[in-house]
C-alpha cells in the first residue's frame, strides 16, 4: 500500500464540514418534529378514523415503505414542478424526509396506541378527564413510552437517510463532502472523515433521546 | 429531443434485472457475513463479541451512502481497482452483514439457555448444538425480520446509482435526462420497486402475525 494520506486538506475545509453538519442536524431535527406530528395524526386516523380515511392512510404507508427514499425525493424535487409545485432543494429534502418518516412513524405509534388497555381509557373517563386529557395522558404518553426504542431508531435512520438528499444538491453534510472532494480529489479522506461525523451525530441523537426519555417519559410505575 | 415511448420505458424496466442481481449478491454476501457476526456476537469469546458489537454499531450508525462511497474508494488505496458494480456489491454486503447479524443474534438468543445446557449434557459440541438444537428453533423466528430487511436492501440498491452503477434508478435518470418527464418516469420506477417490495413486505407481515399467534 503506497497511498499517501492527506487529511490536512480535509481539515482545512473544517468550516464547510461544520456548516454541513449543522444543516444535517437542523434538517433531521425539523423532519423528526414534523414527522412526529404526521405520525400521531396518522395513527389517530388509522385507529379511529372513518374507513375511507383508513384506506388512504394504509395506501400511503405501503407506498412509502415499499419504494426507495431516493425515488421519493426525485418525485418531490423533479416531479412536483410538473403539477405546479416548485420547491428549493432544501425544502424538497425536508418534505421528502417528513413524508418518508411519517409512514414508518404511523405504524410505530399505532402499535403503541393499540397496546393501551381499554380499561385505562374508561378509568380516565370515570375520573372525569376531558377527551384531550385522556388522549394526552392516558393514550399518547404511555403509547410513546411503549414504542420509544423503535421510534428513536427510526429517527436516527432518518438522520442517516438525509445524506441521500445530496442527490438533489441539498445543502447538508454529504453535499459539503461532495463539494470538498470535487476540489481537492481527496475522496477517501473526505468521505472517511464525514462518515465519522455522521457516527458522532448518531451518538449525539442517541444521547438526546436517552435524555428525553429520562426527563419526560419516565413516570412512577403504577402496577 | 427524444420522447418517452415504449422503447424508453422498456429500457428502464429491463434495468430491474440489475437491481435484482445486486440485491441477490448483497443478500448472499450479507448472509455469510451476517452469520459470522451473529455467531461472534452470541458466542462466549469476549473479544469476538466486542468486535461484532463494534461492527454492528458502526454500520448502523453511519449512512449507507457513505458506506458505498468508502467501498468505492478504499479498495483503490490497496491497489485494487473496483468498478461501480463491485463497489456496490461489496458495500451493500458489508451493510447487510451488520443488520442481518443483529437480527440473527436476536433470534439465536430467544432460544432459552436451558436448551444449550441440556444439549451440552447430552454430549453435543458447539456446532452440533447450533445445527441440531438452536438453529431449528431460531430460524422460524428470524424469517419475518430477515424478509423485512431484504426489502430495505432492495430499496438500498437504488443508492448504487449515485456511485454510477446502472440499475433501475440510474436507468431512469439516464432516460429522464433525455426526455425530461420526471413525474412519469420516477412514478413508473417507484411502482416497479413497489411491485418487487410489496409482496415481500406483505409476506413478512403475515409470517410475523402467524408467529405471534403461535407463541401466544
Amino acid at each position: 500500500m503506497n497511498y499517501v494520506f492527506e487529511f490536512s486538506q480535509v481539515f482545512a475545509a473544517w468550516d464547510e464540514l461544520l456548516a454541513g453538519a449543522l444543516r444535517t442536524l437542523w434538517l433531521s431535527a425539523a423532519a423528526m418534529a414534523i414527522g412526529m406530528v404526521v405520525a400521531v395524526l396518522g395513527a389517530l386516523g388509522k385507529t379511529g378514523g372513518p374507513r375511507p380515511l383508513r384506506w388512504v392512510i394504509d395506501a400511503y404507508i405501503e407506498l412509502i415503505r415499499n419504494t426507495p427514499f431516493l425515488i421519493q425525493i426525485f418525485v418531490v424535487f423533479f416531479g412536483l414542478p410538473a403539477i405546479g409545485i416548485r420547491l428549493e432543494a432544501d425544502q424538497a429534502s425536508l418534505l421528502a424526509l417528513v413524508v418518508n418518516v411519517g409512514a414508518y412513524g404511523i405504524e410505530i405509534i399505532r402499535a403503541g396506541i393499540e397496546s393501551i388497555a381499554k380499561g385505562q381509557i374508561e378509568a380516565g373517563r370515570a375520573l372525569g378527564l376531558s377527551r384531550l386529557q385522556i388522549f394526552r395522558l392516558i393514550v399518547l404518553k404511555p403509547a410513546v413510552q411503549a414504542v420509544y426504542p423503535a421510534l428513536t431508531s427510526q429517527f436516527i435512520l432518518l438522520m442517516l437517510n438525509s445524506s441521500v438528499c445530496s442527490a438533489i444538491a441539498a445543502s447538508e453534510l454529504t453535499g459539503a463532502a461532495n463539494d470538498i472532494q470535487a476540489r481537492n480529489f481527496r475522496s477517501f479522506e473526505v468521505y472517511f472523515v464525514v462518515t465519522g461525523i455522521y457516527f458522532a451525530l448518531s451518538l449525539l441523537f442517541w444521547g438526546i433521546f436517552a435524555w428525553i426519555e429520562r426527563a419526560f417519559l419516565r413516570q412512577p410505575a403504577v402496577r | 429531443m427524444r420522447t418517452l415511448g415504449s422503447g424508453e420505458i422498456l429500457f428502464i424496466l429491463a434495468a430491474i434485472r440489475w437491481t435484482l442481481l445486486l440485491s441477490a449478491a448483497a443478500f448472499v454476501g450479507g448472509s455469510i457475513g451476517g452469520m459470522l457476526i451473529a455467531l461472534m456476537r452470541s458466542g462466549r469469546i469476549k473479544p469476538l463479541r466486542w468486535i461484532a458489537f463494534g461492527y454492528i454499531k458502526l454500520f448502523q450508525g453511519t449512512p449507507l451512502l457513505m458506506q458505498l462511497f468508502l467501498a468505492f474508494f478504499v479498495p483503490g488505496l490497496f491497489g485494487f481497482d473496483v468498478d461501480p458494480w463491485g463497489a456496490a456489491a461489496l458495500g451493500l454486503s458489508l451493510h447487510a452483514s451488520a443488520f442481518l447479524g443483529e437480527i440473527w443474534r436476536g433470534a439465536i438468543e430467544t432460544v432459552p439457555r436451558g436448551q444449550w445446557e441440556s444439549s451440552a449434557a447430552l454430549g453435543l459440541r458447539y456446532w452440533s448444538q447450533m445445527r441440531l438444537v438452536v438453529l431449528p428453533q431460531a430460524v422460524p423466528i428470524a424469517i419475518p425480520p430477515t424478509v423485512g430487511f431484504l426489502v430495505q436492501l432492495i430499496k438500498g440498491t437504488s443508492l448504487a446509482s449515485i456511485i454510477g452503477f446502472v440499475e433501475l434508478t440510474r436507468a431512469a435518470q439516464v432516460i429522464n435526462n433525455a426526455v425530461f418527464q420526471p413525474f412519469t418516469i420516477f412514478g413508473i420506477v417507484g411502482l416497479a420497486y413497489f411491485a418487487v417490495c410489496w409482496p415481500l413486505s406483505a409476506y413478512s407481515k403475515r409470517m410475523e402475525r402467524r408467529l405471534a399467534a403461535a407463541t401466544r
